[in-house]
């Protein structure tokens, strides 16, 4: 009996391997399955779907989702023969990667008119529609600091002072997209010249670079290092789940990145496309952007999520994205070789 | 063994002729799943950013920047060092296993295995937890435990069961009627272990060696948890494809990586030439009897390596229980309730049940015929080579790499297999293909153990090559068929790198899951989803045990006398 179940179980396992290898695909023909490519946050998948298809019954939305950078890259993997429908919530950066490369069908969703004109490509029609925007905050755990009696910062000068050695973690913008944004914004605020000067007394005080943007906030949030630089709505869902941190808008302003929606070139679902782009802009679908983030592209929308630092918005720097795509390559070499190149972080 | 070359210089016989085409078959299916997948990307090394051919212009600009040199430099330092730790210690933990008598010996050989069930993910989080900035032992370590060290740790950790598992198929075989001869000689027990054991597991102890190097040099997961700013090979590929998109450097430090892969080949090769089958057809197992000094000397080594097992394991348990580590240390199970963290919830370790249930059936099939056919194909000498370097290439190239020329190659619009991408099969093929060196080289080592006289004397009696394969081979090499089995199905519940570019929207992955959670900030999930993995890979990998024990035991009853 023992032996026979065993068998029969693997037997059926087998079957089971063969029967989604072999034959998992177009059963249900009815609904238009639309292949949606993502960088939101999990919490986000489930409500963002369901949302979308009860306004569009005949619609279903299949997720894709990783961090930025593998979606980023594996779109442009599959560029000869794409898979991908529509992209709902990826970096604007990506996109504009993705448009360079002739990947993109633009399209002026329905609705478009009534966002703010940053969170736009500019284009007619239009390559990408924004979503939201988010900041690359300080997270700076209070616990911590008052262990070790260490004062607040207000801004980024602050960071460079003597008392935060070896105590702050930022990403590195070789790695993360949420480092390059907060790289540029330094040099967009500052000045190249300041910027690089400010990042050299900087690197004194960091402790690590690491490889994403979620990462400093988190390790912030958890102690093992007294602030990060990094993604404010994680910084303010750790914030939500009891971590003692606080969300810093340095008084210089910050570097700041949109999620975004395109549609595919080559899609066999167009229509259906539309239709997602078309949600993605209504008020409806800002208002539940708005659940999550502080900053979303429809200004009507007022919303404030728990724990957003207030005066993120109007502290956002001007970043040129178009001078930020140009000058990728030549800052990241220059990072690299300025505070990159050692194991350990000593001075330069 | 030499008596076959002669022989063939003369004629062919039918089973010369079915052998060869079998190679010939088995190197296309490599080639298919290893080497033009590969290809797809390596070749975008020598392609600017928009297509376009550009010669070694990329090599150049990589090599004329110090900070590879420094990456370099720190791969093969930390491999080096992980190598010279791992190797010596999972040789003893071996012989311990198979040398002496130990009490509970199932146990400890269980425990040998854990850290393989684990995802990379999971001595990570451990040793954080254990000596990071707010863990609980952080006065032990001198300094921080990002960088140099912790990767040691977290890598000797990970490596321990790849090379014990190596060590236990050399050590496992071995003759009586040697140890018996040099007992009646009257030679030293020191003098045995050099003349008789050591010779005997050369082969593994150099295999061993190899894989524990290319693993250190090609993991990116321990890195990226714990490796500070302490830059590696692995970390500038994920760098220059995930960080900047940049898939033609990328493919320069993949080919770089390729640079120990050679080497191993190389190595094997000269190995090889001296190795001499172990398990002659009068060959007596050896079975060890008890002798105290030893067995306690060995039992004390066990349980301290095994206790170094646990206490990582045991802290990330306690991780996954905790409710927002470090400020709020009270317990709960609510880590545990993945549809809370990811979408997919507990459907996405189904999915990772099935791609390992696959890629044991499928792989351990292509493994041992493959290398079977590889070892018992008298002359050929050329193709069989290839053979071998496909073989080993998989050991030495980041999952990074693999994945995205798996996109590549199964993607094109002109691929005849193109309808396999975004299937459960894909995942299967590239676990398959990703784990191919270990699970060959376990194949190749069993093998070579036993002699060729069976084979000379089936051809003799006319019995065709594939009975002997079916009636002999088969059975005798059982228990290492198994443990390829085994050890494809738990890397199959924990492989990440490669996999992330391929899994389809009902196809996620359980360890994927695992580092998205991560990612999320949701530590003590993450944890979690750990946890459940090793304790499925732990369960079928005791059911194993068990089926040795009782079930197969009888057909290994031929060695006893």
């Amino acid at each position: 009996m023992g032996k026979t179940s065993i068998l029969r179980r693997v037997v059926l396992a087998g079957a089971t391997v063969l029967a989604a290898t072999g034959f998992g695909g177009n059963a249900w023909a009815q609904k238009t399955k639309l292949t949606v490519y993502t960088a939101i946050e999990n919490e986000q998948l489930e409500p963002f779907k369901k949302a979308f298809e009860a306004d569009n019954p005949t619609i279903e939305i299949a997720w894709v989702r990783d961090s930025t950078g593998v979606v980023t890259a594996k779109l442009i993997a599959e560029k000869d023969n794409p898979r991908a429908d529509v992209i709902w919530g990826l970096a604007a950066s990506s996109i504009g990667l993705f448009a360079s490369l002739g990947m993109i069908e633009p399209y002026t969703p329905a609705g478009a008119a009534a966002l703010k004109p940053m969170f736009k490509s500019g284009k007619t029609p239009e390559t990408w529609v924004g979503m939201d925007a988010y900041l690359a905050v300080l997270c700076f755990n209070t616990a911590e600091a008052a262990k070790g009696k260490k004062a607040k910062p207000t801004s980024w000068a602050d960071l460079t002072k003597p008392e935060y050695k070896d105590s702050i973690v930022m990403p590195n913008p070789a790695s993360s997209g949420t480092g390059y944004l907060t790289v540029a914004g330094w040099l967009t605020i500052m000045g190249e010249d300041a910027g690089w000067k400010f990042m050299d007394a900087l690197h004194q005080n960091v402790a690590q670079y690491l490889h994403s943007g979620s990462a400093p906030c988190v390790q912030a949030a958890k102690g093992e290092r007294l602030m990060g630089i990094g993604f404010d709505m994680r910084g303010a869902t750790e914030k939500t789940k009891g971590a003692p941190i606080d969300l810093i808008v340095p008084k210089e302003g910050l570097g700041w990145e949109m999620e975004v929606t395109a549609i595919m070139k080559g899609t066999k679902n167009l229509a259906a496309a539309k239709k997602l782009a078309d949600y993605s802009s209504s008020l409806k679908a800002n208002e539940m952007y708005g659940k999550y983030y502080a900053i979303v592209a429809n200004p009507a929308v007022k919303s404030m999520p728990a724990n957003y630092p207030p005066d993120g918005e109007k502290m956002m720097a001007k970043m040129d994205v178009e001078w930020m795509a140009k000058n990728r390559d030549r800052i990241l070499a220059e990072w690299t070789k300025r505070y990159d190149g050692k194991s350990a972080p000593k001075a330069k | 063994m030499s008596l076959a070359v002669p022989a063939l210089r003369i004629n062919l016989s039918r089973d010369d002729l079915i052998m060869r085409a079998g190679v010939v078959a088995f190197v296309g299916v490599l080639l298919l799943i290893v080497g033009l997948p590969l290809w797809a990307l390596l070749a975008k090394g020598f392609e600017d950013r928009n297509g376009n051919y550009v010669g070694v212009a990329n090599y150049i600009s990589y090599f004329s920047t110090p900070a590879l040199f420094n990456s370099a430099l720190n791969s093969f330092h930390v491999a080096a060092v992980c190598t010279a730790i791992v190797v010596p210690l999972s040789f003893l933990y071996a012989y311990a296993l198979t040398r002496a008598v130990l009490p509970g010996r199932w146990l400890f050989q269980g425990i040998s295995l854990i850290p393989i069930f684990a995802p990379s993910l999971l001595p990570g989080l451990a040793l954080v937890y254990l000596f990071g900035n707010q863990g609980f032992f952080k006065g032990l370590m001198g300094g921080s435990i990002y960088g140099f060290d912790g990767i040691v740790i977290a890598q000797v950790f990970y490596c321990f069961p790849h090379a014990t598992m190596i060590m236990v198929t050399a050590l496992a075989t071995a003759d009586a009627r040697l140890y018996e001869a040099a007992d009646a000689l009257g030679a030293s027990k020191i003098r045995v272990f050099f003349t008789v054991t050591l010779p005997g597991a050369k082969y593994g102890l150099i295999s061993a060696a190899l894989v524990v190097f290319t693993l250190v040099i090609t993991d990116f997961g321990i890195a990226k948890v714990i490796g500070g700013n302490f830059n590696v090979l692995a970390t500038d590929v994920y760098k220059q494809v995930i960080g900047q998109q940049n898939f033609s450097m990328g493919a320069v430090v993949g080919m770089v990586l390729l640079a120990p892969a050679a080497l191993a080949f190389i190595v094997d090769r000269l190995v090889q030439r001296k190795q001499v089958a172990l398990l002659t057809a009068r060959a007596v197992p050896l079975i060890p009897k008890p002798k105290f000094g030893r067995d306690l000397f060995f039992t004390l080594f066990c349980t301290l390596v095994s206790a170094g097992i646990l206490a990582i394991l045991g802290m990330a348990i306690w991780g996954s229980l905790i409710k927002y580590w470090p400020y709020n240390l009270s317990l709960t199970l609510a880590n545990y309730d993945f549809a809370n963290f990811d979408a997919n919830g507990w459907e996405s370790y189904f999915n990772s049940l099935r791609m390992a249930l696959g890629a044991a059936i499928a792989g351990t099939a292509l493994m041992f015929v493959g290398a079977w056919l590889n070892e018992k194909t008298r002359g050929f000498g050329a193709v069989r080579s290839i053979v071998q370097l496909l073989a080993f290439l998989p050991m030495a190239v980041p999952g990074i790499v693999l994945g995205l020329g798996y996109i590549f190659f199964f993607n094109a619009p002109n691929n005849p297999l193109n309808f396999l991408y975004a299937t459960m099969a894909i995942l299967v093929i590239n676990t398959v293909a990703h784990f191919y060196t270990v699970g060959h080289l376990t194949a190749t080592t069993a093998l070579k153990q036993i002699d060729p006289e069976f084979e000379s004397v089936s051809a003799s009696l006319k019995v065709p090559i594939w009975k002997t394969f079916f009636r002999v081979t088969v059975p005798i090499c059982l228990p290492a068929v198994l443990d390829i089995a085994i050890y494809l199905f738990v890397n199959a519940m924990t492989t990440v790198s490669s996999v992330i570019f391929l899994y389809a929207p009902d196809t996620k992955l359980a360890s994927v899951a695992a580092v998205n959670i991560e990612e999320a900030g949701t530590t003590a999930a993450a944890a979690a989803l750990c946890v459940v993995i090793v304790i499925t890979s732990a369960a079928v990998k005791a059911l194993h045990l068990l089926a040795d024990r009782f079930l197969f035991a009888r057909l290994q009853a031929w060695r006893k006398r």
